[in-house]
């Protein structure tokens, strides 16, 4: 009796539930603790400010802060290739890595050990320093770029008046990183591949700026906490309110960070690995690496620069707000994963085509209407829900382009009418074909 | 190849989209293909040679090996141009077993067909992992059969090798009924993907007259619009008593030829269930002689594999084995427009021109 009861389904959901609301109450209490981790390193700056002069102690708790975020990001690049690939798994209808550990979570480790047991193989006519520098020098900008994050409030490594700007700044370095990585290497593959990389980072970046700039234009900051709160304030969204722009940068960085459906600088099927065709063992695992950082990466800068970063309807006031900022994040990085499983990739003269005679141009235009809508919005600040008005006019307009797009540039690109095969009864060569096509 | 202008790039041996061993070796200026060289031979096993020195039977093994990702299609066309010279009559349920097993073969091939061409074009495996599922479960028939999943050697001369079991009959039934859904998705999911169509779309156009002087076929030359298939000009295995049709393309570029693959795949449905319709009892195989000596003479049977026009050419002279077999392999015939169709286009036109061509290089170098 007892025996049949343990084994009832009803009691194994009834306990599973029991577990979930302990779980529950275990994690509100917890998060109540580390509701605002500013208590942390303001209690650190202290503690090295009583022992220390106060350049020492600024420089210390810095580093020790700088740690905590390399940290994170290390956490990130072993848990985030993990879930990349159990996600793509289910995608392709298969179970994923599920050998090493629970669920499969320690194969990032197993694999990292492995590529680091790896001999790394240096080509007998590569050009040597350039070629050994590139592996850890592109760890730079992966890991610097994350510093004017606003994880939260009072949460952020790095909280500059340029923030915009200088994420910026710093993932331009990755460019003749790369095309260092591929000229060095002396393999045609290579070159192509980071010709290519330059050619699009080059391209990709106008459109990502003029997006930013549009950013910068309507809430006039460059600082991210300030962009965060600007929206919070205004209780919108930019990402609403500016939907072409979240489109343009959303779009034009999965260039820069080579995501499907723009990954032809390492096009597999094409030229390889691309850039890294000639890194062996961790050496290429490091470039993989700072790949999957940098899509985290776009998912961060997009949360906190069009999705309201760590405000969520007031819900931020009952969990920590670094909890729904690493939500959002992981959300777009989901998104990313998304489109990596579903895309075919595109071409490099299509995606120059794209960037230069649609996007480039779209952006321009796009930061023109938003800078009239900018100056109206501030000289009639009178009326109310002026912004509210304008959210719904650029939603609009921008479905209604995507919908013009849908249907008379692809109808016109494309012609589905004539995409059925036809069915032929009859059999004979050239002759019958042309009986086919006369009765077409 | 390599002048002033240009550079000299290797595609293959080892290049995830030669499907397999395979080297081209290019004359690139930038992105653009100036110059070819078609290398073959990496995978040559002397397949032709070495069957003249084995009995008529033990040969049927090398033709699954050829085209091994149509070894069925192979297995049948050697045994029916064996039969044809040595004048054996298979019984009527074996020919229809035949039937079915090709037909099975051909959406297998297919699926693997299109998916990777999908590969090809950068998509990160997710068609092909989808094509595959209905690969797999051709393949677990086949297992069920004669144990073999991609080297089958299940045909025999006057017959097949073992009657399939029941439960057969079910599975099969129950894969029947999906497929034609399955299809339906491939179509909603790449058909009009706008990506897909960028990538395949006018690129690699092969005219009906170039497919024609290049003596091209299978869905590559039915992709140019020339309804020609083997199936219907020349039946063998009773084929003229199905009702089934010819897909043919509209213009013979790479997405025609994916599309002509996919139409294929419903078209082989429709035989199926008919041949399962029309499953006379009986024996599935005549008794033969253990060593067959047929009088001496020459045959050259052709039939339709999934690549094309599969043709093996037997001379015998009275001995139990073969005096020189050769095989037509469509895919190699297939090949020989590649140098046309990819110089002066870029590095990845010509990567999904060659996909979408679909050779398979143990039949190329046999």
């Amino acid at each position: 009796m007892i025996k049949k009861f343990f084994s009832n389904t009803l009691f194994i959901k009834l306990s599973i539930g029991f577990a979930t609301l302990i779980f529950l109450f275990a994690g509100y209490f917890i998060s109540k603790l580390l509701f605002d981790l500013s208590v942390f390193s303001e209690f650190i700056f202290n503690f090295f400010l009583e022992r220390f002069s106060y350049n020492l102690a600024y420089l210390a708790s810095s580093i020790i802060g700088a740690l905590g975020i390399i940290s994170f990001v290390g956490l990130v690049l072993l848990i985030g290739s993990w879930v990349e690939r159990r996600v793509i798994a289910r995608f392709q209808i298969r179970v994923g890595p599920n050998r090493v550990g629970p669920f499969g979570l320690l194969q990032p480790l197993a694999d990292a050990i492995k590529l680091m047991q790896k001999e790394v193989l240096v080509p007998d006519i590569a050009d040597k320093l350039l070629f050994l520098i590139p592996p850890v020098a592109i760890f730079l900008p992966a890991i610097l770029a994350w510093g004017p994050i606003p994880w939260g409030p009072n949460m952020s490594y790095l909280d500059i008046n340029v923030g915009i700007l200088y994420v910026f700044a710093v993932s331009s370095l990755t460019v003749p990183i790369i095309f260092f990585a591929g000229w060095s290497s002396m393999n045609h593959y290579a070159l192509l591949g980071s010709m290519r990389t330059v050619a699009m980072m080059v391209s990709y970046e106008i459109p990502v700026s003029l997006s930013l700039l549009s950013v910068a234009l309507v809430t006039g900051t460059l600082n991210f906490n300030e962009i965060v709160m600007w929206q919070s304030n205004n209780s919108i969204w930019l990402g609403l309110f500016i939907p072409f722009a979240l489109f343009t940068f959303f779009f034009a960085s999965t260039a820069e960070i080579n995501r499907t459906p723009n990954d032809i600088a390492e096009a597999e099927s094409e030229i390889v690995a691309g850039y890294h065709i000639e890194y062996s063992g961790m050496k290429a695992g490091l470039f993989m690496a700072v790949e999957l950082g940098n899509a985290v990466l776009l998912g961060a800068l997009i949360s906190s620069l069009f999705l309201n970063g760590w405000f969520l309807f007031g819900i931020e006031n009952l969990v920590p707000p670094y909890i729904i900022f690493i939500t959002k994040t992981v959300f777009i990085y989901l998104l990313l994963i998304w489109l990596r499983a579903t895309f075919p990739r595109f071409r490099l003269d299509q995606l120059m085509n794209f960037a230069w005679k649609t996007l480039i141009p779209a952006s321009i235009i796009h930061f023109f209407v938003v800078a009239i809508e900018v100056s109206i919005i501030s000289n009639f600040s009178e009326i109310p829900y002026l912004i509210v008005l304008f959210t719904v006019i650029n939603i609009s307009l921008v479905v209604l382009l995507a919908y013009l797009w849908g249907k008379i540039f692809h109808v016109q690109q494309y012609q589905p009418e004539k995409i059925q095969p036809r069915f032929a009864a009859s059999i004979g060569g050239l002759e019958a074909m042309k009986e086919v096509s006369s009765i077409d | 190849m390599a002048t002033e202008d240009t550079y000299e790039l290797n595609i293959g041996p080892q290049h995830p989209s030669t499907h397999g061993v395979f080297r081209i070796k290019v004359a690139m200026n930038g992105e653009t293909i100036e110059d070819l060289d078609m290398i073959v031979g990496y995978l040559h096993r002397s397949m032709e040679k070495l069957s003249e020195e084995r009995t008529f039977t033990q040969n049927i093994p090398f033709t699954d090996r050829a085209d091994y990702l149509a070894a069925m299609s192979n297995n049948l066309g050697y045994c029916l141009a064996i039969e044809k010279i040595a004048d054996v009559i298979p019984p009527q349920r074996a020919t229809v077993l035949r039937v079915i097993f090709a037909e099975l073969q051909r959406i297998a091939s297919h699926a693997m067909a299109n998916g990777t061409l999908v590969s090809d074009a950068g998509a990160w495996q997710t068609p092909l992992m989808y094509m595959f599922r209905e690969r797999e479960k051709i393949l677990d028939l086949f297992e069920m059969t004669c144990g073999a999943r991609l080297t089958t050697n299940y045909m025999r001369i006057g017959g097949v090798a073992f009657e399939p079991p029941d439960e057969f009959y079910a599975q099969l039934n129950s894969l029947l009924g999906e497929l034609p859904d399955r299809v339906d998705e491939y179509m909603e999911m790449l058909s009009e993907n706008e990506i897909f169509i960028a990538r395949t779309k006018n690129v690699g156009i092969i005219t009906p007259e170039d497919a024609i002087n290049a003596s091209l076929s299978g869905p590559a030359l039915r992709g140019s619009g020339v309804p020609w298939d083997l199936r219907k000009a020349e039946p063998y295995c009773g084929y003229e008593d199905y009702d089934f049709e010819i897909p043919v393309g509209n213009i013979g570029d790479s997405y025609d030829r994916f599309m002509v693959r996919l139409f294929e795949v419903k078209e082989s449905v429709k035989i199926i269930k008919q041949a399962l319709n029309i499953l006379p009892k009986g024996m599935h195989k005549t008794q033969i002689p253990l060593a067959l000596r047929p009088e001496p003479d020459q045959v050259y049977f052709r039939t339709e594999g999934p690549r094309g026009e599969l043709g093996y050419f037997v001379i015998t002279d009275g001995g139990p084995a073969p005096y020189r077999m050769h095989i037509r392999a469509p895919s190699f015939i297939n090949l020989s427009l590649l140098k046309k169709l990819a110089t002066g286009s870029s590095l990845p036109d010509a990567v999904v021109t060659l996909g979408s061509i679909d050779i398979v290089v143990g039949e190329i170098d046999r």
